[in-house]
């Protein structure tokens, strides 16, 4: 089987704590693959490595079979491995189709055209059109990013990594702190992902793990727990008692 | 309110993102006032004064004002040493000319431009280097840094600057051959005006331009333009080098037009005016440097009238409100008017 | 030579009373105070006038210019200050130099645009011998007194209530407001006692260099250099940037006045050039 990502021992310390602690991980193409654990279990951490904006402190990073460690967060974003962000990280003060035109331009290696005016592109700009049509927010991509709601700005974050056209997504939290009313959109947004793109889920809500995911990766304390199909991690009496045990903490 | 979210439309969002490089009505009357001024002011009418090396001035100033603008409005840059590609143009082109004897080539203004373009790029280049990391404060120190050190050089320099005294008598042959320099100033403003719609055409078009939205968006937020695969340093080195030499320019047109280049036009007040200019005016919308040039040259001529020696005040003054209650300048608040006026308009 | 080091220290030690209220200000709000120079003008021209209009002692002078500077950075903090921390660095930095221009004007109306200076009284004048060097009596006050200050400081700091408070503040803001530490009256404090550090400091300096209305630009260059050599986090940094940088000063102007303008830039920028990831950034975790 061919592995879009495979991590070999990584480990990534600061000062005396350990956050990410000797982590091997696989993961096939076309991958619906969620990464869970407690809080602090150092998941935002393991993808910030992967995407390279924490340089690990041990260890080799494989992106489709090539040692990828030592690149730089554009290098792996060019090469197709694309993320959202736990926090939304947009351009506050461009529009969406203004952020998604550059995002597909910087594909296109069309981003450091200076002379021609935006927009005079038409394959670039119908292809970013039809990628925020595709996830709904296609009726406010003439707004400024900063005034729209949180569920759309979440929305656009998802359509600002598609636009890359990864090979693999990685997903951190993607429906954290949207309302109620919007959360579903977000998740048939998430549903209908093309096969193509290998996902993987960072998230704390189980509901939607198990929503999407075929197999899952437990962290817990930097170093992987367990891994496994959806429903064997499910039945798992420790994996449960990772989740109970953090529960009680909560109440306690 | 919101449209229908279909491809049919997709003609027309083209159109709209193109329909924002357009030029404007206002911008054609901005740019007839600036020509009907050669008019008004270049002892045509008897009883008006003629006050066209003052516009000249006013246009270099306005063109250093519209390079920060490219570093600081569109890319974020914060810098307090764009005075040093000005001084440094100013002593190329006063040098060359002088070295020239007023004959072609060496003397040749529009050559004179090109070479302090071209030093001022490099130097900007070079220095990119420095403000690519770190904070703004430490932008604002490095930039601050390299100033003062071009300062002491050129003053330092004397056999090729001329020391504290400055290079006088820096005469250009005529432009394109023809057309010599006169004593009412006529040939330097509309050479002057020339050279800054060249530049400004230039950066109008950077700015609208997928390269300019793709500085906005290291502006806005540098580790999501990085994430969608947006190269940061090599696009703040471009923008930053290439502002350097428009600074290069206004430098050497304020030489060839006052026919003299001194450590006045090198030191840091240079820098700090010419960002209070901007500011002033309003930043990121290109026109700001511009209006906030005239405005001040205008406050420095009547105010200083009266109370030349605390012209400082008042400016000091200015600045604090303008932080205090302005966003955006004298442009942010016409804009803000104007959004007012047409909403209400707009109404049913 | 020797003349020439005590010359330096003193002056350093001068550098780092006027520039410490600016380091700490930064360290603690991340704020960038250009007009820092302003407060060091204020006390340097309250001892001037105290002492050559109305004949008031000079050891009298430095507590009232302490004092009164204190004073105007505690009203100028919560009038006009406290509404810039949330503010952009270029409008701090706008700001604050509109501040240092109204500053200038105000001093060049009321006090001229000359360099005045003040008679030191004859206890501190002259000069002693010391291991065979001639040494300004003054040199040793500001030596010492300066000295006194920065253990004083030191202890404060270290030893006390407020200085714990004040480090958690510096080290953490948010972990600090979140374990209940009043960050906001904290630096109100700290902003007050740096401004009148620097007005101390600038009626120090009337007795060694002369005061004028540009002097707050000036000497803006040399707090920041302090700081960005010496970092705004501790008061040590500051402390031993300031004797290097006064030794180095008074070193280049006497042996190499041609170039002694050069020095202290391009030690600033190569310092900044070492450590590129910014210097008011802490190296993340």
């Amino acid at each position: 089987m061919s592995y879009v990502l495979e991590t070999r021992g990584l480990c990534k310390s600061f000062g005396g704590i350990v956050a990410t602690d000797n982590v091997s991980f696989k993961l096939p193409a076309g991958a619906r693959h969620a990464l869970i654990g407690p809080n602090g279990a150092g998941k935002t951490t393991f993808v910030n490595q992967l995407t390279g904006v924490l340089t690990p402190t041990a260890g080799q990073i494989l992106f489709e079979g090539v040692d990828i460690t030592g690149w730089t967060v554009r290098g792996r974003a060019t090469a197709g491995i694309a993320r959202t962000f736990q926090i939304n990280q947009l351009f506050a003060d461009l529009s969406p189709l203004e952020s998604v035109v550059l995002a597909i331009s910087e594909r296109e290696n069309a981003g450091a055209h200076w002379f021609k005016p935006l927009g005079a592109r038409d394959d670039i700009v119908n292809e970013a059109c039809a990628l925020l049509d595709a996830l709904g927010i296609g009726d406010v991509r003439a707004a400024r990013v900063g005034a729209l709601p949180y569920g759309k700005q979440r929305l656009l974050e998802i359509a600002l990594a598609l636009a890359a056209k990864p090979k693999l997504l990685l997903l951190d939290e993607p429906a954290a702190g949207v309302p109620e009313s919007e959360r579903e959109q977000i998740l048939d947004v998430v549903a209908r992902l093309p096969e193509s793109v290998a996902l993987v889920l960072i998230e704390h809500d189980m509901h939607l793990v198990f929503r999407f995911a075929k197999t899952i990766s437990v962290l817990v304390n930097g170093a992987l727990f367990c891994e496994g199909t959806a429903d064997e991690i499910a039945r798992d009496p420790r994996v449960r008692q990772v989740y109970l045990g953090e529960e009680d903490v909560g109440h306690g | 309110m919101s449209m229908a979210p279909h491809s049919k439309l997709d003609g027309e969002a083209g159109a709209r993102l193109l329909a924002k490089a357009q030029w404007r009505w206002y911008e054609v009357l901005f740019w007839l006032a600036a020509i009907s001024l050669y008019f008004v002011f270049g002892d045509f009418i008897p009883g008006i004064p003629t006050k066209l090396m003052l516009l000249s001035e006013i246009v270099s100033l306005g063109l250093l004002a519209l390079s920060i603008d490219l570093v600081l409005g569109y890319a974020g840059i914060v810098t307090l040493g764009q005075g040093a590609f000005f001084g440094l143009g100013a002593y190329v082109a006063g040098v060359m000319a002088k070295a020239g004897m007023g004959v072609f080539p060496l003397s040749d203004p529009l050559l004179g431009l090109l070479a302090a373009a071209a030093v001022c790029g490099i130097a900007g280049f070079l220095t990119s280097f420095l403000v690519l990391r770190g904070s703004d404060l430490t932008r604002l120190m490095v930039t601050l840094g390299v100033a003062l050190i071009l300062a002491e050089l050129a003053n330092q320099m004397r056999w090729l600057t001329g020391g504290a005294d400055g290079l006088q008598g820096v005469t250009s042959s005529p432009i394109l051959g023809q057309w010599d320099f006169d004593l009412w100033g006529r040939t330097a403003y509309l050479y002057s005006l020339a050279v800054l719609f060249v530049c400004f055409w230039l950066s109008r078009r950077i700015v609208h331009s997928t390269f300019g939205l793709s500085l906005k968006a290291i502006k806005g937020n540098a580790l999501r333009a990085r994430a969608i695969g947006v190269p940061v340093n090599a696009r703040l080195i471009a923008i930053y080098a290439l502002a350097a030499a428009i600074a290069g320019v206004a430098g050497a047109l304020l030489a060839q037009t006052t026919q003299s280049a001194s450590p006045d036009m090198i030191a840091f007040h240079r820098s700090a005016d010419a960002l209070l200019i901007l500011v002033f005016g309003g930043a990121g919308y290109l026109y700001g440097g511009l209006i906030g040039a005239v405005l001040f040259r205008v406050m420095q001529d009547v105010i200083g009238a009266f109370t030349l020696q605390y012209w400082q005040f008042w400016l000091g003054l200015v600045l604090v409100l303008l932080v205090l209650f302005v966003r955006g300048g004298v442009i942010g608040l016409l804009e803000g008017w104007w959004n007012r006026m047409t909403r209400t308009g707009d109404a049913p | 030579m020797l003349t020439i080091l005590f010359d330096g220290v003193a002056y350093g030690m001068l550098l780092f009373v006027l520039a410490i209220g600016l380091c700490v200000t930064l360290g603690l709000m991340n704020f960038i105070n250009l007009a820092h120079g302003a407060f060091a003008m204020a006390g340097g021209y309250l001892t001037i006038v105290m002492m050559n209009r109305y004949g008031v002692s000079f050891y009298w002078s430095l507590p009232a210019a302490f004092v009164f500077s204190a004073i105007l950075g505690a009203v100028l903090e919560h009038t006009l200050y406290v509404h810039l921390y949330t503010k952009s660095h270029l409008d701090q930095v706008l700001f604050s130099i509109g501040l240092v221009f109204m500053a200038t004007a105000i001093v060049d109306y009321f006090m001229g645009a000359n360099q005045q200076t003040i008679n030191l009284p004859s206890s501190l004048e002259g000069r002693v011998d010391f291991l065979g060097a001639s040494i300004g009596v003054y040199r040793i006050f500001t030596i010492v007194l300066c000295g006194l200050l920065t253990i004083g400081l030191q202890f404060v700091l270290s030893k006390t209530r407020f200085g714990s408070r004040l480090r958690a503040a510096v080290d953490d803001g948010r972990v600090a407001r979140g374990m209940g530490i009043d960050v906001t009256k904290i630096f109100a404090l700290t902003f007050a006692v740096g401004s009148g550090l620097a007005g101390l400091g600038g009626a120090l300096s009337t007795g060694i260099i002369s005061m004028d209305p540009t002097f707050p630009l000036k000497y803006m260059i040399y707090f920041l250099i302090v700081i960005s050599v010496g970092g705004a986090t501790t008061i040590t940094g500051p402390f031993f940037a300031s004797l290097l940088l006064g030794v180095a000063d008074v070193a280049g102007k006497y042996y190499m006045p041609a170039v002694g303008g050069f020095i202290i830039y391009t030690i600033m920028v190569a310092v900044l050039i070492l450590r590129p990831q910014g210097l008011f950034t802490r190296a993340s975790r």
